[in-house]
């Protein structure tokens, strides 16, 4: 007799929901520091997910209380990982959100987009060049004019 | 459409990371490291606790590598955000209780920090967590008094020592012709503070880098926030 809803099933969905729904955040935000937060619950899944590895069935924590005999423990080595993952964890967090504060002083916003747009301008302004278009991006009002003597190689016209 | 995208991309991929994890033989993993490590460690590295013995005598070098991508972290912050503070003056004063409360909770803080780090070869804890807690009881001035700054020179005399007194250490046991970083000086007194030799001397360098490196981090990122 197996409940429909398990002890396993439901710590598995946990874990992996978490997962799931820290990348759906990274991808489906706009906003940047709301990717790293994303970042962060996914890697809290992650680490569920490693400590569930070395789960074992009436099994106490990995740290003897006496000598001698001593009940089933779970495995140490997934919850020593853990340990690494959290600490690197840490770090990178730390790293994402200076980079953040730097962005956030040099295009005063955090949209993924506007960031990306203002970054690109920058760049083409610097070196001096045009800015870089995409071949797909329509050139202007409807019906389209004919292309620019200059772009039709690149963008494929008269084949 | 692309949100559509991105929502079928997530639910994919966790439908089919769940059907991988439905195969999994739950509640019986099927390493056998850990069971072979539990039956061993306590002889071998006199630690009560089997994750130290995991963390820093079976993988002592992954815990070096990992100290220093907190430290490459760490510097890297650093260098992303500069030297320049300029919040002398454009934040406004805390309170009575919170700047007294603060300072009160500084020693309480350094005591259980230095506990969790001394004792974390016999209970739960160790260099990290109670390294944390060394950071945050540096930190709270910070928070309670604008002003204040962080001594960033000492910060980084205290990193480098106990980064470089846990590669002597491992070296020590290199010279007494066993591994790198493997545990020596074991007594038979398993279960007392006083106990699996190097190991508390490691986790007491591990506390103390992941302490200062995390206070410097954080004091850098205060103060230039602040500077918008």
């Amino acid at each position: 007799m197996m409940p429909v809803l398990s002890l396993e099933l439901i710590l598995y969905t946990t874990a992996l929901g978490l997962i799931s729904i820290g990348l759906a955040g990274v991808v489906l935000s706009r906003h940047l520091f709301r990717m790293v937060l994303a970042l962060v619950i996914a890697e809290a899944g992650a680490n569920l997910m490693l400590v569930l590895a070395g789960y074992r069935w009436d099994a106490v924590a990995p740290i003897l209380t006496t000598l001698g005999e001593h009940p089933p423990m779970v495995d140490p080595v997934p919850q020593a990982m853990v340990l690494t993952a959290i600490v690197i964890g840490v770090g990178i967090q730390a790293l994402a959100v200076s980079i953040l504060i730097r962005i956030r002083q040099r295009y005063g916003t955090l949209d993924r987009s506007q960031v990306a747009e203002r970054m690109d301008a920058e760049i083409a302004d610097s070196a001096g060049i045009p800015r870089d278009v995409s071949q797909e991006s329509p050139l202007g009002e409807r019906p389209l004019p004919s292309l620019p003597d200059s772009t039709v190689e690149i963008r494929g016209g008269h084949s | 459409m692309r949100n559509l995208t991105g929502l079928l991309f997530a639910g994919g991929l966790g439908f089919m990371l769940l059907a991988i994890a439905s195969g999994l033989d739950f509640g019986a993993p099927p390493m056998l490291v850990g069971g072979a490590i539990q039956s061993a460690a306590p002889q071998e590295t006199g630690a009560t606790n089997l994750v130290t013995s995991v963390v820093l005598g079976y993988r002592g070098i992954d815990t070096l590598g990992e100290l220093s991508i907190l430290f490459a972290a760490a510097a890297a912050a650093g260098l992303v955000l500069g030297r320049r503070h300029t919040t002398a003056g454009t934040l406004t004063e805390g309170g009575f209780v919170l700047k007294h409360g603060g300072a009160m909770l500084f020693p309480l803080l350094m005591t259980i920090g230095f506990y969790i780090i001394f004792h974390g070869h016999l209970t739960p804890g160790g260099g990290f967590q109670g390294g944390v807690i060394l950071a945050a009881a540096f930190f709270l001035p910070l928070l309670a008094r604008p002003g204040a700054r962080l001594h960033h020179g000492m910060l980084s005399v205290i990193e480098g020592f106990a980064g470089s007194s846990f590669i002597l250490i491992g070296l020590a046991a290199l010279s007494e012709g066993e591994a790198f970083l493997q545990p020596m000086l074991v007594q038979d007194t398993l279960g007392q503070l006083v106990s699996a030799g190097t190991l508390p001397l490691l986790y007491l360098a591990v506390g103390l880098k992941v302490g200062a490196e995390l206070a410097g981090l954080l004091s850098h990122l205060a103060q230039t926030e602040s500077e918008v």
